[in-house]
């Protein structure tokens, strides 16, 4: 393996004195499955953030393809290839399904505000281009049916789905899922992780998935990260996981705890 | 093909409506009041359309249009009164001049959100309000002078192109990024939208439609006052888009001619005219805080109907 | 010492400009809302005194009390009436309501006794002067000094040392949770309105017994100037709305005293952009951020 896809290396946060995040060093290279799991208010989340721009690392330095992304605001990220899901959805509610993934398109299309609002013909080149790509995601996740749907009239594992669709046509390199099965019954789940497999194939596409359950990661991913307390505590294949003392006392301490 | 057949119908409307006035003002069958009348409610859409873009489409919350509205006037005030430049030059001028401090107003302000956005935007129509009064080459507190300019076909002309060029940026790449930013900013932004270009971008274009209905409003009557750009301006045009529909352009241009049709019969009691203003204004948001029209556009309203009348 | 003078000016301005930023910092703390019909019930207060004052031929305390008493009603009106239904609005919904309210009140008010001004009575307070260090200070500045320290400090007790103070604290911090604490909610938000538009009565009664010109539109520069202070202050604090508001009556004195006094109106204004610009959490603020 060459350099990683992406890198952190000694990545911290602070919140006022509050020390979030410290000392996180992650790599992962391109194409793998990575997942980052952990007990609740490990700071997973907050490393989502930190990689897709929302909060600036207030130590160490994140790297994507060998160039730092530390400090760009999120639609620089995003520019530079790393699209998202949110834990709790975020989707353009009173926006049509088909919008919602254009927006997402956005960013890919080249013709100028001069261009729509005289509707020169790059316009019509352009949001042609972006409908018929848009419609091809939503093909994918078996949404194409509800394209003019408003967005928060979708069933929940729909809205979960559209979610993913939507950051697939950010053009990603790497995908950042945030507990996308969450509040899924277990058949849904099951489509949903086909999926993924799909996407990834499909996509070429790296991807870093964030789960609380611990069980759903374990059959996909190659390779797992454990977050605690804002700092890895682990890291290695499932299998390594499962068997390390301090990822199962972090779990079974949250149980006691609870 | 179902779109640009709307717009043909639109336009073919428009050009019907316009005809009809100008016909009927040629044979006098209209007379200088409603005239008058017909170009107040023209310069109206156009500040509740240019009002529109920032509230209705991209969700940031302006209660200071009136200011815009002031460079425009103002601006073109000055080249034809003072530098007897052409009318047309001076509606160029006060569109671009008004564009530019658009720019410099929403720059700032517009990394603040929500209620302190609004106070800043306020602040800043304040702030120009007060400018214009100290400025002696402008008449201060007194006013200036303008000459009667501002016919129906300026007017008409006016709405016509404020119109198009906002609901085509609308129905755009574009367009989509400002309503992806008045759904969710924080997603807007991760989806890869510059957030803040766009909110500028919607800003400027707002402010300079404004300062064009600024330079028609100027022209319209013959004289100019600091004080008819006050904070009840911006009010009047924030009802206008409120009470049509947040994000409804064809409510924002229904409610901008009806409250303007009402205004001009209320025109002897102001303060009964305000009164009703706030108290619809207070129901509606109670009731029905989308507005009247909520986010959709007439053509969803008749193709509701005809689908409704199908299935009957 | 004219400088002295100007001084003890603007603390009286100031004062009167702290008294209505404790309504709108306390209101905006508990339900994040600019209300601005907060100026409107400064000019009823005004009103209030001033017919009590001339009407009911009361003093300067018992008509300040009366205004008191009557705008805390009225404050208690409006937030039923208006507000309530819209805890879960959007922004826009909420501001422009409350924007409706405003007018609602200044043209109601207007149209039933018009636009013409009133003037206080003179004598409404002593008419003495006392000379400190060569400046001439008004008898009424100590006096107008004096009625708004009792009143903060009042406040002071009220939120930190009583039952309602505390329900008020917790409401502020977490709506949801105060509620599963067993606190009312709805009984705590109208105690805070009540509260500050009580305080924006007596600075009514203030400001007509010190400036005595009163009218229905007098409510709207000092109403959002009072925002102003409490934006510069730290928006929900208590004791930056009173520091905001002293900062801001000695500036636009200065502003005033050295010339400009027709751009007083602009430094106000200037003051907020740059405090939104540069501290949107105002001096005594804490800012806060949308969780992702």
């Amino acid at each position: 393996m060459s350099n990683p896809l992406v890198k952190l290396e000694n990545v911290g946060i602070q919140f006022g004195g509050l020390k979030a995040v410290q000392n996180v060093n992650m790599y992962i290279n391109k194409g793998e499955l990575v997942g980052l799991i952990g007990p609740n208010g490990a700071g997973k989340t907050t490393t989502f953030n930190m990689l897709t721009g929302v909060y600036t690392p207030t130590e160490g330095d994140i790297t994507f393809e060998g160039k730092s992304i530390k400090g760009l605001k999120p639609y620089q990220v995003t520019k530079r290839g790393i699209s998202r899901t949110f834990q709790n959805i975020r989707l353009f509610k009173d926006l049509t399904v088909l919008d919602n993934v254009k927006i997402a398109n956005h960013h890919l299309a080249k013709h100028s505000i001069l261009s729509s609002v005289l509707r020169l013909p790059s316009h019509f080149k352009g949001e042609g281009k972006m409908e018929k790509e848009s419609i091809e995601f939503l093909k994918i996740f078996g949404l194409d049916v509800y394209k003019d749907e408003l967005a928060k009239n979708l069933p929940y594992g729909m809205q979960r789905r559209l979610e993913i669709a939507r950051a697939l046509a950010a053009g990603p390199k790497l995908l950042l899922l945030d507990e996308p099965a969450a509040g899924m019954n277990p058949q849904e789940t099951q489509d949903l992780m086909d999926l993924i497999a799909l996407i990834r194939k499909e996509f070429d596409l790296t991807i870093l998935l964030i789960e609380h359950d611990m069980s759903l990661v374990m059959g996909i991913c190659e390779r797992i990260y454990v977050l605690d307390h804002g700092q890895l505590i682990a890291e290695g294949t499932p299998e390594e996981i499962r068997n390390n003392p301090k990822v199962i006392e972090a779990y079974l301490g949250e149980e006691v705890k609870n | 093909m179902k779109k640009s057949k709307a717009f043909w119908v639109y336009l073919a409307l428009a050009l019907v409506i316009y005809a009809v006035v100008q016909v009927m003002t040629a044979n006098e069958m209209i007379d200088l009041y409603y005239q008058n009348m017909l170009i107040t409610i023209c310069i109206n859409i156009m500040l509740a359309v240019s009002l529109h873009i920032v509230i209705g489409i991209t969700g940031q919350f302006s209660i200071g249009h009136a200011g815009f509205m002031a460079v425009g006037a103002y601006v073109s005030a000055i080249c034809t009164m003072k530098l007897g430049l052409p009318f047309i030059v001076g509606i160029i001028m006060a569109g671009v001049v008004a564009a530019i401090a658009g720019l410099l107003v929403g720059v700032p302000s517009l990394r603040l959100k929500g209620d302190y956005l609004a106070i800043a935007t306020l602040g800043f129509a304040e702030i120009i309000r007060i400018t214009f009064l100290n400025i002696d080459y402008v008449g201060g507190a007194a006013g200036m002078v303008v000459n009667h300019m501002t016919t129906w076909t300026y007017a008409f002309l006016g709405v016509l192109i404020t119109i198009l060029v906002i609901s085509n940026f609308t129905n755009s790449r574009h367009g989509r990024s400002c309503l992806a930013i008045r759904e969710d900013e924080i997603a807007a932004d991760a989806m890869g939208i510059n957030t803040t270009y766009y909110k500028v971008v919607a800003f400027v274009i707002g402010s300079l439609f404004a300062g064009v209905a600024g330079a028609l409003y100027a022209h319209n009557f013959y004289i100019i006052q600091p004080t008819a750009f006050n904070f009840l301006k911006s009010f009047e045009i924030l009802i206008y888009v409120v009470l049509g529909g947040l994000g409804s352009l064809s409510g924002s241009v229904i409610a901008a001619i009806f409250l303007t049709t009402v205004s001009q019969y209320l025109q002897a009691f102001p303060e009964t005219r305000m009164i009703i203003y706030s108290v619809v204004l207070i129901l509606v948001m109670l009731y029905r805080p989308t507005g009247l029209m909520g986010t959709k556009e007439l053509k969803d309203v008749f193709r509701l109907k005809k689908r409704g009348g199908s299935e009957a | 010492m004219d400088w002295l003078q100007q001084l003890f000016n603007g603390i009286s301005l100031g004062s009167i400009y702290a008294l209505i930023a404790l309504g709108y910092t306390m209101v905006y703390g508990i339900i994040k809302l600019i209300n601005f019909a907060h100026g409107d019930v400064f000019m009823l207060g005004a009103f209030v005194g001033f017919f009590a004052i001339t009407r009911w031929e009361m003093g300067f305390i018992p008509a300040l009390i009366t205004a008191m008493i009557v705008c805390a009603i009225i404050g208690v009106i409006i937030e039923r009436v208006a507000y309530k239904r819209l805890r879960n609005a959007t922004r826009i919904a909420a501001l422009t309501t409350a924007i409706g309210v405003s007018f609602l009140i200044e043209y109601t008010m207007i149209f039933f006794r018009g636009a013409t001004p009133e003037a206080y009575p003179k004598n409404v307070l002593p008419e003495k002067t006392i000379e400190i260090l060569g400046a001439k200070l008004d008898y009424k500045i100590i006096f107008i000094l004096i009625v708004t320290v009792i009143l903060m400090v009042l406040l002071q007790f009220i939120v930190h040392k009583t039952k309602i103070g505390k329900a008020m604290r917790a409401v502020s911090y977490d709506a949801d949770a105060a509620k599963l604490m067993g606190i009312n909610v709805d009984n705590t938000i109208s105690a805070t309105f009540a509260i500050g538009s009580a305080l924006a009565g007596a600075a009514g009664v203030i400001f007509g017994a010190y400036y005595t010109r009163i009218d229905p539109l007098m409510g709207v520069l000092p109403g959002l100037k009072a925002f102003i202070a409490a934006v510069l202050g730290g928006i929900g604090s208590i004791p930056g709305a009173m520091v905001g508001g002293f900062i801001l009556g000695i500036v636009e004195t200065i502003v005033s005293a050295v010339g400009y006094s027709l751009w007083r109106d602009a430094a106000a204004f200037i003051i907020l952009i740059l405090i939104l610009l540069l501290k949107p959490a105002g001096l005594f603020g804490k800012n806060i951020r949308e969780k992702v």
